[in-house]
């Protein structure tokens, strides 16, 4: 049943313009972000970069960039953590309540983020936990740590586990198969696990917007701005946390093959 | 050996399963406790009357659910339309494109959807992108496109596309070449193909990828604010404003818990019925 190449054609056709679809509205931001009028209006007269210059000047910014950027750093580390002993009991390890188990960690993932965050709220409130970024770190792993979890199960269910055993027969203790065998395997989903994790908590609205308290992450801080009246820093702040965003990903793209390029040229030299 | 495998997947899933426990479920506990407290009491410490569910009704709170729901039953829809054709592609047709077209959509999930949300704004607001070039070229105007319902349906779409689509792709990964090629040597019709074959054979990524938008969107807050301009009020919108504003948790709390239990309860059946190992590749 060979796909006819007219009808392969048009469903490439429908890729690109899906494509086109999902990232007009960032194209429209990165125009807004040049314009040089106070009071946005199409079609732009003329172009500058002053509102970057002055969003990148602005200490308010690097302030909110800061606790982005530490809030991201800490929920990735944990999250890789969480998710490599999570994914583990999740897909490798055969164990009695392990379907309970994997539907517990599904179970945030299909829960609305901002309800979520509403909750949260609430929680820290009775505990008498004044919010601030610290509680949104633990927000951010309620969603975040079941997704790496996830990423890792993936990788940890093509391992076989035959090697464990055969580790064990050879002698090797449960220590040295976890040091030797287990995280060398897995550290591929791992390291994913972590860039997702960064990603997403990096870029995350909902859960920040309720649980941070008078702490500000960009994304909140965008939006407060958004809802309260047009600022010309908003699309260029907005451009900013995107590029950092593709750069990232661009990079981690690029650096396996780069590494695995620069061992092929050592190896040739010895 | 079965022994060892016991102990250590327990160790294993501790830690996570503890977050979870603590920062999960408990709060979801604490939420079903204050709805049913007296109206605008701040601690579980007194006796239950469940008066907010009785506001949920009389003031009229459960259209709020109503719309959310409905309006994300329609971005459902409208997504599994939008996204079954390029999940075939993706699955079955596109060799190298497959990858391209996953990274390029991966990427914007890392991108704030507020942002995302605000480009469409700015795309399509009076004088935005499409209303000022319009009127350059041609003189006539794009009125009245932002601050509707279907606007907030379309940003549900857009938000929750990744959603339906990575799911779907593996559900119809599933969905072995042989049984499709076989029904077609038996003269089955493409649609038939499609009814009898696909559809049933795909159903673990349809279910996955369906709840999760309806549940996402059913939930969501930001489309309604931003595009919808409050148009409608959604019913996380309430949640918000009953505990912000309104200062009444039992009423916040009655409010979140109408819209828990019915996402609650979606999610739990369907979760049940899916095998997990099989979508997420077990090779045995």
């Amino acid at each position: 049943m060979k796909t006819s190449r007219a009808a392969s054609i048009a469903l490439v056709c429908y890729g690109l313009l899906v494509v086109a679809f999902l990232y007009l509205p960032i194209v429209s931001v990165g125009f807004a972000s040049v314009s040089k009028a106070r009071y946005l209006s199409f079609p732009i007269r003329s172009y500058t970069l002053q509102w970057y210059e002055s969003a990148v000047a602005s200490a308010t910014v690097s302030e909110l960039v800061a606790t982005s950027l530490t809030i991201a750093a800490v929920v990735t580390v944990l999250s890789m953590v969480l998710g490599f002993l999570g994914g583990l009991a999740f897909a490798r390890y055969q164990w009695r309540y392990r379907t309970l188990f994997q539907k517990l960690v599904l179970l945030p993932i299909f829960f609305p983020q901002a309800v979520l965050g509403l909750a949260l709220l609430v929680w820290f409130n009775s505990l008498g936990v004044v919010p601030t970024w610290k509680t949104a770190i633990v927000a951010h792993l309620v969603w975040i740590a079941p997704i790496a979890t996830l990423i890792v199960a993936i990788q940890a269910y093509s391992f076989d586990p035959m090697l464990e055993e055969a580790a064990r027969d050879l002698g090797a203790s449960t220590w040295q198969i976890l040091k030797e065998l287990t995280i060398p395997l897995l550290m591929p989903g791992v390291v994913s696990a972590g860039l997702f994790a960064f990603l997403l908590s990096w870029g995350n609205f909902p859960l920040s917007l309720f649980t941070t308290g008078a702490d500000s992450t960009l994304p909140k801080w965008l939006y407060a701005k958004m809802v309260s009246g047009y600022s010309p820093q908003v699309p260029a702040l907005g451009m900013l946390a995107v590029a950092s965003s593709i750069a990232l990903v661009l990079i981690a793209m690029t650096v396996p093959s780069l590494l695995r390029a620069l061992r092929a040229m050592r190896a040739d030299k010895t | 050996m079965k022994r060892l495998d016991g102990k250590l997947g327990a160790l294993c899933a501790l830690p996570l399963g503890l977050l979870l426990a603590a920062s999960f479920l408990a709060p979801l506990v604490v939420i079903a406790g204050f709805s049913i407290m007296p109206q605008r009491v701040f601690d579980l410490a007194h006796i239950p009357d469940f008066s907010a569910y009785a506001v949920f009704f009389r003031q009229g709170y459960y259209k709020s659910l109503l719309w959310s729901l409905g309006m994300a039953f329609m971005a459902t829809t409208i997504l599994f339309i939008l996204c079954w054709p390029l999940a075939y592609g993706m699955a079955k047709v596109f060799g190298r494109f497959t990858l391209f077209l996953t990274i390029a959509v991966a990427v914007t999930l890392f991108v704030s959807e507020n942002i995302r949300l605000f480009g469409w704004v700015v795309t399509l607001m009076k004088g935005g992108l499409f209303d000022g070039y319009l009127k350059e070229l041609t003189g006539l105007r794009l009125e009245g496109a932002l601050y509707n319902v279907p606007i907030t349906v379309f940003g549900l779409v857009y938000v929750y596309f990744p959603f339906m689509l990575f799911p779907l792709t593996q559900g119809i990964a599933m969905v072995p070449d042989d049984a499709r090629q076989a029904a077609a040597d038996l003269g089955a019709s493409r649609w038939r193909i499609l009814w009898e074959i696909d559809l049933p054979l795909a159903a673990p990524g349809i279910m996955v990828g369906s709840l999760l938008c309806f549940v996402l969107a059913a939930g969501a807050l930001a489309e309604s604010k931003l595009l919808g301009g409050q148009s409608v009020i959604v019913i996380a919108s309430e949640v918000e404003t009953a505990f912000s504003y309104g200062q009444n948790w039992p009423l916040g709390s009655a409010l979140a818990m109408s819209l828990i239990l019915v996402i609650g309860a979606l999610a739990i059946t369907t979760i049940a019925r899916i095998d997990l190992d099989a979508i997420m590749g077990r090779k045995r």
